[in-house]
């Protein structure tokens, strides 16, 4: 055991220097690219005299950093939503993606660039994380009650899936329908919702994606041992002193949340949530506080370095990084789909 | 003592369980024998909380168990069921962890640190506590989870007794760690304030070990008592339909069929 503490105690290190020299090679490269110097004096002027700022000096404040700093909390988001959903279905092959969180919370953000205006309703600049949320809800209990067998009232993974699949199916046609009929620029590009994208991160995006994060995974780390007890069945989790329907109702909310309000900006990335928590298991087993505490590093590694690849891919053109995520997602997911012991 | 009074329950129009009172001390291997479908499992769902009966109550020493929350009861009581899967790659030791987890907050303590290695090694997991618990046998697994809900009450509380209830743990074992287990239960029952709640197939079992037998059958309680008083050639015949071969050598008993 203590031969074992040690190798997994060198993890989070490894994790958190990949992802110090990811971001810093987000910051620097991109169709511009940008010195350390320049960091440096930027980041110096921005306090001082904003006004003296250089062009590119403007670029790293105001798009290259914050992008970068999205990156790492969209990242962290979906990591431990994909980690916090794996638990609660006991099921290594679910992701926030699968079970309609993202496409209900794009369709929810969809809706309100689209009919915003309309509506009587308005927090401000909680309007939009807010629509997102009540979007991500409203699908993702529809596939929880929908996939539930009649009988048994549990749901097995191909009722799951499936119910998943049909209703991705049915929020992405909404979404269709509302990038159709838009004005609004950003809700006319269907590819943005589809595949995601990271270009319209501003400091704004990241000051409420970093409240949402900061506050859920908080909230979920103090619940990781319950999730943990969850791993043997839920009767005996109960049998530990657990109140399941509490717990599954806080963790379903902390992750839609989460992941809700991450789309909203973002639009809709996959297999982040799935490749995490698999790669992670690997390393170091499926205690879910280590898994929380090292999805945050994880995904935020995962994020950067395939927003940079996206960037530089097709330099100066940016491809949507969610076809970067899936390029890499698929093979993971059908890998884990023929695994057989993890399954029924 | 545990206590359940009158318990009734009935599915669809069914009665599953027919008023039914048993009283179960501490000290005691208390074993439930029965037929298949007599109502042994619901029994223990009712004793357990898991289910609510339609009538009657549980009283854990005196305490009605429908007032007492699930982390209170975790605290004293805890619980083997059947067929427990995995969902994830866990180690042994993680596992067997699991039975501390109504003990403390955030880190296990040295407390439960200690609880959790006396109980490995009372069970003979103590070996493969790095090994991953998928990758283990039947057996293997079930004196894993035999660890896991002796940890959870390996110390003994102030002011409570300890009760542990088992349901059906003997299946994946062969005879010799049935015997094993048997002998192990009967050694923790020498601190008295523990009670022992378990249901058997094995009769020759129950009349081997247990202090008290409740033979249910049809959802009513047959007998209950000692194994002269339940296991007689009448009760047995009622409720499995064949009939027994006693023999007695001085003060055991052995059944043989056919």
């Amino acid at each position: 055991m203590e031969k074992h503490r040690r190798q997994y105690r060198g993890i989070p290190l490894i994790l958190l220097l990949l992802l110090v020299v990811v971001t810093l090679l987000s910051i620097r490269y991109g169709a511009v690219q940008i010195s350390v110097n320049e960091i440096f004096s930027s980041l110096r002027k921005y306090f001082t005299t904003p006004g003296t700022m250089t062009l590119n000096e403007r670029i790293f404040m105001e798009i290259r950093l914050p992008r970068a700093i999205l990156c790492l909390l969209v990242g962290a988001s979906l990591a431990v939503g994909g980690v916090l959903m794996q638990a609660l279905f006991r099921n290594p092959i679910v992701e926030p993606g699968l079970v309609g969180t993202s496409s209900g919370a794009a369709f929810g953000a969809a809706l309100y660039f689209v009919m915003g205006a309309t509506f009587k309703f308005n927090a401000g600049e909680w309007t939009l994380p807010f629509a997102a949320c009540a979007g991500g809800i409203l699908s993702t209990s529809l596939v929880f009650t929908l996939s539930q067998s009649k009988q048994t009232g549990k749901s097995s993974i191909v009722a799951l899936l499936l119910t998943g699949i049909a209703i991705n199916a049915l929020f992405m046609s909404g979404v269709g329908f509302l990038s159709y009929i838009a004005r609004d620029p950003q809700a006319r590009s269907i590819t943005f919702w589809n595949l995601g994208t990271l270009s319209g991160a501003n400091w704004h995006s990241v000051i409420i994606i970093g409240i949402s994060t900061v506050m859920c995974i908080a909230v979920a780390l103090k619940y990781s041992k319950h999730l943990n007890a969850l791993m043997i069945g839920e009767e005996e989790a109960g049998y530990l002193g657990i109140n399941i329907k509490r717990l599954k109702l806080i963790v379903l909310l902390i992750n839609v949340i989460m992941v809700a309000v991450a789309t909203a900006f973002v639009g809709v990335i996959s297999f982040i949530g799935l490749i995490v928590p698999h790669l992670l298991r690997i390393l170091h087993g499926s205690d879910n506080r280590s898994l929380i505490r090292n999805g945050v590093l994880m995904g935020g590694i995962l994020l950067s370095s395939a927003d940079l690849t996206a960037r530089m891919l097709l330099k100066p053109a940016e491809l949507p990084i969610g076809i970067v995520t899936s390029v890499i997602g698929v093979p993971v997911f059908i890998i884990l789909l023929r695994k057989k012991n993890y399954f029924f | 003592m545990l206590s359940a009074k009158n318990i009734t329950y009935k599915v669809g129009g069914k009665t599953l369980l027919d008023n039914i009172s048993v009283d179960f001390e501490e000290g005691n291997l208390n074993l439930i024998i029965g037929p298949n479908g007599a109502g042994k499992s619901t029994l223990i769902k009712i004793i357990c909380s898991q289910i609510k009966p339609e009538s009657g109550a549980v009283h854990y020493a005196g305490k009605n168990i429908a007032a007492t929350s699930l982390s209170e009861l975790a605290q004293i009581r805890s619980v083997l069921s059947q067929n427990i899967e995995l969902a994830f790659p866990l180690t042994v030791k993680e596992v067997v962890m699991m039975g501390r987890y109504p003990h403390y907050d955030g880190k296990p303590g040295q407390k439960d640190e200690a609880a959790c290695q006396e109980a490995m090694d009372f069970f003979d997991v103590s070996a493969m506590a790095d090994r991953n618990y998928m990758t283990l046998s039947g057996g293997e697994k079930q004196r894993v989870h035999f660890a896991r809900v002796i940890a959870q009450i390996w110390c003994p509380v102030t002011g409570s007794n300890r009760y542990l209830i088992l349901d059906e743990p003997l299946t994946f074992l062969d005879v010799h760690y049935q015997f094993d287990f048997m002998h192990k239960i009967t050694t923790l029952l020498k601190s008295k304030d523990i009670v022992v709640i378990g249901v058997v197939h094995d009769l020759n079992l129950a009349a081997r070990f247990a202090d008290k037998i409740i033979l249910l059958n049809n959802g009513k309680l047959l007998a209950s008592g000692n194994k002269n008083e339940v296991l007689t050639k009448e009760n047995i015949t009622t409720a499995y339909r064949l009939e027994p071969v006693i023999h007695r050598e001085k003060e055991k008993m052995y059944l043989f069929f056919g």
